[in-house]
Parts: C-alpha cells; structure tokens; sequence
C-alpha cells in the first residue's frame, strides 16, 4: 500500500503531525475507531516521550501487510540520554518529568505488541505495533 | 580573450546606469509587476552600484518589503523572485545589444549578484509567511477557547482540537476569570471535540478541574465518547472523584440539577417544522 515514511519529532507540532498520520493510516488500513483511538494515543505519548526526554526523535510509520490480518506498526527512536531502568520506567506512577507516570505503561497496554529497547547514552527505541482484528 | 574583472564590473555597471529607460521598459513588461516598485528597486540599485563600498542595505529593505506586501496580496513566492531575476533578462539584452567582451563578462557577475537578491527575496518571503502563521496560530489560541454562559450560575468551555500546554493555560485562565466575573459555581468543561486524550491532556483537565475547585466552583467534564472512555481506562488515568458524563447535555442537567433548578416538562412540546419552497 505505501512504503514505511519517516517523520522528525522535534517540536510539539510534529508530536500533532504524527498523531494525523497515524490517525490516518490507521482508519485506512481498517482499525476499529476504538483501535485507532489506542494507536494514535500511545503514539502521541511516545512521541512526545521522545520530545520530552531525548528533546527529539523520529519516528517510522509502517503498514504491515500479506499477514492473515494488516496492522501498523510505528518504530519511535531517539539518541537521548537513554533509560537506565527500564523495568521502573514501565511502572506506573512512575515519571521523571512530572507527569502522571502512565505514558510508557499505558501505552504498552494500548497495542498489541510492544518493544522498548534502551541503554543509559545509547538512546531509546519503541517499536510498537497494532493489528487490525 | 581574458577580461580584466574589474573593467568588465565597470562596463556593465555603466551599461545599466546609461540605460535606465529601457531596462525599466523591459523590466516591466518581463515581470509584470508596478513601474512604480521596479523603479523604486532601480534607484536604489543605482545607488549601491555607483557607490564605493557597495553596500546593499537599502536594496534588501526595499526587496524586503516588496516580499511582504506580495506574500499579502497572495503572490508566489516564485513569482517574487522571477521579478527580481527578470531583471537579467533585461539587461543581458542590453549587454548584448553592446555586444563587447567586458560587457558580456561583467554580465555574469551582474547576474550572480541578481541571483542573491532573488534569494534574498525568497528568504524574506518565508520569513514573512512564518510570522503571519505565528500570528494566526497566537489568534487560534484566542479564538479557540470561548467560555459560554449556560445558566445562571453555570458555564461551559467546549474545547476543540489539540490540547497542549499553552491552549491549556489559556483555558485555564479565561475559565478561572470567568468563574469569578459572573459569580458562577459550575462550570462544563466539554471535550467532544478533543480527538485524543493523552495522559497529558488529562493531566491537564486534572489541573484545570483542581485549580476550579479551590476558588469553589464544581467542574463536570463531558464529551468522553466510548472510545475515548476506553482509551482512557487502559491508559490507567483515573478521574477520580470528578464528575463525567457523555454529552453536555447529560452535564448541563447535572449542573442544573446540582445548582438547584428544577425542570418541569410541560404537558406536551410542540414543535413545528414547516419547510417552504422557495
């Protein structure tokens, strides 16, 4: 359908743009309103988690396609400073940046698969992905 | 057949103040634009050219200026640079109606001198697009978050779009003053037109609700379509003890209700619908 595009996250703008884009493959692909609902939530929470914590990132918009059902899957990267506890930055409540602290585990809640692979300078990467049903 | 720069400078630069008649003829009909503002640019241009050091300071404010007006009157930005770059056009005839070696040659310098101030007119074109859209999106922060009058004693704020943090403060802001200016106790805050709810948009409903609730007034939050309901409650944001409901106008008769007035159906409500043709 369309090649994966990637998208800069440097300004609160961008966190928007992303959300649109989302928003709209994910209704082209198929996703219920209450799913696209969830990807574009968890990908404006990743999104600005990139924009708050790594002062930017970007983020790589896939639409998955010949699996039994299509899904969409968006990889967020960022060359911040890294999460040093991965474990407690997943747990609720938890926040460095005074927030509600349910960003990063409510957005693993919100897709199907989740994947956060991080290192204290290394930088962060979220793969997260959402299937149709 | 070499040149010397600095006499091929010196002939094109004569070329061009000699012929100021029919450059500005040609000028004109090649770029479409006002005699007026070309001849404005040319005097100026004189001016730095004929002057030692050579300082373009006047031609970039006039280029300037010329690129804000266009960018109001809707030009292209292309548009405003071919004007500039047509300016070539008209005097390479002129260098070659002259046909000399130094004039060919001081040509191409004129030209790439040309080029800059074709680029600069780019460069001032965006920079005057950027601050209207700066304008207009401080004027949408304004516009965007009316407080309305329900009742007596009840208000509601619909919000629309996205909710980040500085359309949060300024809601925040009218709200609270608001509140106070018309003595209201409740207050509707309607987020039918909010598509996402992030955790920082509900922290920044929490914040509002809360700093509502210190001056004394009661906030219901309304608008929570089911999939924002469900989004909610698997990002695990509790509302906690702040009253919700799906539509403002669940919300309005629970501020009616909550502030005392009673409502009684009448009888029976008529309404007539009457279409005419016209």
């Amino acid at each position: 359908m369309s090649a994966p595009r990637e998208l800069p996250i440097a300004t609160n703008g961008d966190v928007v743009v992303v959300r649109q884009q989302v928003r709209s493959l994910a209704a082209e692909i198929g996703l219920s309103l209450v799913d696209q609902t969830k990807i574009v939530t968890a990908a404006s929470e990743l999104a600005r988690n990139a924009l708050v914590h790594a002062g930017g990132g970007r983020v790589l918009i896939e639409v998955l396609e010949g699996g039994r059902r299509p899904g969409l899957r968006l990889v967020f990267s960022d060359d911040g400073p890294g999460i040093p506890d991965v474990d407690q930055a997943l747990t609720e409540g938890w926040s460095t940046a005074g927030g509600l602290g349910l960003g990063l585990s409510g957005s693993r809640r919100l897709v199907d698969e989740f994947d956060l692979v991080s290192a204290p300078g290394e930088g962060t990467r979220v793969t997260v992905t959402k299937w149709a049903r | 057949m070499t040149v010397p720069a600095e006499a091929a400078r010196r002939r094109i630069v004569d070329l061009f103040l000699s012929s100021e008649e029919r450059l500005l003829q040609r000028w004109t009909q090649l770029s479409g634009a006002s005699p007026g503002e070309l001849r404005d640019l040319y005097q100026a241009l004189r001016t730095a050219l004929s002057s030692e050091d050579g300082d373009f300071a006047d031609v970039r404010g006039l280029l300037a200026e010329l690129s804000r007006a266009r960018v109001r009157q809707g030009h292209t930005p292309s548009d405003t640079a071919r004007l500039v770059f047509s300016l070539k056009e008209a005097l390479y005839e002129v260098a070659e109606a002259d046909g000399g070696p130094e004039a060919l040659r001081g040509f191409v310098w004129f030209s790439r001198l040309v080029d800059d101030l074709g680029l600069y007119t780019f460069e001032s074109y965006t920079a005057a697009r950027e601050k209207i859209i700066i304008d207009q999106t401080e004027q949408l922060l304004e516009l965007s978050t009316p407080v309305v009058k329900l009742w007596e004693g009840i208000v509601a704020v619909p919000l629309v779009g996205t909710l980040d943090s500085a359309r949060t403060q300024v809601v925040m802001e009218k709200l609270l003053q608001t509140l106070v200016d018309t003595g209201s106790e409740h207050a509707v805050i309607d987020i039918t037109g909010v598509p996402a709810v992030d955790t920082q948009v509900a922290q920044h409903l929490l914040k509002t609700v809360v700093a509502a609730r210190l001056m004394g007034a009661e906030c219901v939050i309304s608008g929570i379509r089911p999939q924002i309901a469900h989004t909610i409650v698997t990002l695990g944001i509790e509302f906690g003890d702040i009253v919700t409901k799906a539509s403002l106008a669940d919300a309005l008769s629970y501020a009616l209700s909550r502030s005392g007035v009673e409502i009684t159906g009448a009888a029976r409500t008529r309404v007539a619908v009457r279409a005419e043709r016209a």
